[in-house]
């Protein structure tokens, strides 16, 4: 165990922002959730009551007699606005005073950095790399993913949980979105900080950054596989590969929309459109993971080859 | 002619006390105004100074604090009464806020940082080595930039998120989810076009590896699929656009600097006029808002 090194990646200030979020983003789910949760149990009771859900207030904290409905922005609001920016300027003025800012020697395009990194929070697109050429990775993704974001409140036709915290209620969204941003984005941001060393190579934490560590992985192509050694073959197999697993998983996502009566109520109202983008949406994210799996279990590089892109 | 030394003396003295009494006789209502003036002033929230700068009483009533707000060009996005468990942290985590918060601190601080700081390549670097050693808090205002951004970049994710899992984005308020996205990736365009300012080796080639992305874009870069074929070239592609040249150097420095100074903080603080303005529009914030049963979901719900 090599605790220099787990300290000198640790303690570097630009990686200061992810030891953050590491405890933030957990923070924050869980006090998402527990909310969720305390309204889902709010909904249980209701659901089976039906003269109380008449009369309820229907919020997890309670409404007491008395009180006004509203209360004027001033001083209400505007103090803890004033507040909130009290303590977050204090917190980045001890940061800041106890933190430096790094500055390494003057920019030198002869002399590379290994590893060379990008900001951390690119570091998700970066770590794809690894899994998709660049186009993908670095083009595709980040387009589809903006995009799929924006399309977010277009296609999910779910009308409960609109302002307030369940899970119950919105199942598919909740773990589809979480899987999204906390399995794939933040916890990509994570092992591209922390566990990518030199020549961007696996390194556990602990683990000493070895320079000139040579790892012997022979990764092979799909159509390698199958033993296929010429054109047009080679693109066709992958294409139908491909073609197959789109397919798949776009069945795999069709079920958890008509997984029971209440999402195919849902489903019931999407147009083709809104289900053709969440199809496309939802297959290309699963198909990361999916790359993944075949690329570290199988040591599959590209599935499908073809004279102009590989994928 | 001084024959008669007295009478001359007298007419004199007579000239000048009855110049004296016209003076006083013009002074005096000067005087008589002043003290009024200094009268006023006791009352000096009747002045027409005063008046016209704050168009409300300042007594603790309802009106006056709805006229504090609504009356107040920094406080009017604000509305007069809110919810009451709208303020509630719990709910919304005051994220959006402390983006915003961050977003001033980031303008101010840089503003301070531009004075410092030439774009040109050599004297980029040197200047930051100037700001460190001997500017007055140079060191200071350089962390807080720095850290300001990072922390911005986690409290615009944060606020996605509390948004996503309080199921904000629904109707009516798809449209500003959308301006939210774009304000996300602005955010991280912002700074990542920062990271590049220092011209050191970390800011190098983390935009290095980052914009060599754009060479692999379909169609338009020329190492991306069907690029070559279109006739992209590193002279050419979208990759050149970026950079103003075929490496990262003076030119891409200069065009990080207009697009982080200028034109992204331009971009954003347009739309975050619009965020905020749909807030308001939209309903104010979305909630706590009393929990929907499956049951009451409309008829047309039907599987």
């Amino acid at each position: 165990m090599d605790w220099a090194q787990l300290w000198e990646i640790v303690s570097l200030p630009d990686n200061i922002p992810i030891v953050f979020l590491l405890v933030l983003l957990p923070f924050f789910l869980w006090y998402g959730l527990r909310q969720a949760f305390a309204n889902d149990r709010l909904i249980s009771r209701l659901e089976v009551d039906s003269e109380l859900a008449k009369k309820h207030h229907r919020k997890i904290e309670p409404f007491r007699e008395g009180w006004d409905l509203k209360v004027y922005v001033w001083p209400y609001l505007l103090r803890i606005e004033f507040l909130a920016a009290v303590i977050v300027t204090f917190v980045l003025m001890v940061w800041s005073i106890t933190l430096n800012a790094p500055l390494e020697e003057p920019a030198n395009p002869n002399l590379t950095m290994n590893p060379s990194k990008a900001p951390w929070y690119f570091l998700g697109l970066q770590e794809m790399l690894v899994y998709f050429d660049p186009w993908i990775a670095g083009v595709v993704m980040p387009t589809l993913i903006i995009m799929g974001l924006i399309a977010i409140p277009y296609t999910d036709k779910n009308p409960l949980g609109n302002g307030y915290y369940t899970f119950k209620q919105r199942k598919f969204a909740i773990l589809a979105f979480s899987s999204g941003f906390v399995l794939l984005w933040c916890v990509f941001i994570v092992i591209g900080t922390f566990i990518r060393g030199p020549g961007w190579m696996w390194f556990w934490p602990g683990e000493t950054w070895d320079h000139h560590r040579l790892v012997f992985e022979t990764n092979q192509d799909f159509h390698e596989i199958l033993g296929l050694t010429s054109q047009p073959w080679i693109s066709l197999v992958g294409g139908m590969a491909v073609g197959l697993y789109f397919l798949v998983s776009g069945w795999i996502c069709h079920r958890f929309l008509v997984w029971n009566d209440f999402t195919q109520r849902i489903y019931s109202q999407m147009t083709l459109t809104q289900y053709l983008i969440f199809q496309l949406f939802m297959t290309t994210m699963i198909s990361l993971p999916v790359k993944m799996v075949l690329r570290l279990l199988f040591r599959i590089k590209y599935v499908m080859v073809t004279p102009w892109f590989n994928i | 002619m001084p024959d008669d030394p007295i009478s001359e003396e007298s007419k004199k003295r007579g000239k000048i006390s009855s110049v004296i009494v016209r003076i006083k006789n013009g002074i005096w209502p000067f005087i008589e105004k002043g003290k009024e003036d200094l009268k006023a002033a006791q009352n000096y929230k009747k002045t027409q100074v005063w008046k016209s700068v704050f168009r409300h009483k300042l007594d603790d009533t309802p009106r006056t604090r709805s006229l504090a707000v609504l009356t107040n060009v920094f406080l009017h996005l604000h509305p007069a009464k809110i919810n009451r468990d709208s303020v509630r942290f719990n709910f919304t985590w005051g994220m959006g806020g402390i983006s915003f918060y961050l977003f001033f601190v980031l303008t101010i601080t840089g503003i301070f940082l531009m004075f410092y700081y030439h774009p040109t390549k050599g004297q980029a670097f040197a200047d930051i080595m100037y700001l460190e050693n001997d500017v007055p808090f140079g060191g200071l205002l350089r962390n807080m930039h720095r850290w300001a951004a990072h922390a911005m970049i986690l409290t615009v994710w944060l606020h996605m998120l509390r948004v996503f899992l309080t199921g904000s984005y629904k109707t009516p308020r798809e449209f500003n989810w959308t301006i939210g996205v774009i304000l996300l990736v602005l955010t991280m365009l912002l700074s990542f076009t920062g990271y590049l300012l220092p011209d050191d080796q970390l800011g190098f080639w983390a935009v290095t590896v980052g914009t060599s992305m754009a060479r692999a874009t379909p169609l338009l870069g020329h190492e991306g699929p069907f690029g070559p074929e279109l006739g992209m070239t590193a002279f050419n592609d979208v990759r050149f656009a970026l950079l103003g040249g075929s490496i990262v150097d003076a030119n891409a420095l200069l065009r990080a600097y207009i697009w982080h100074c200028i034109a992204i903080p331009l971009i954003l603080s347009a739309l975050l006029a619009v965020h905020f303005w749909r807030v308001r529009k939209d309903g104010s914030i979305s909630g706590p808002s009393p929990v929907v049963l499956e049951s009451e979901m409309k008829k047309k719900y039907k599987v």
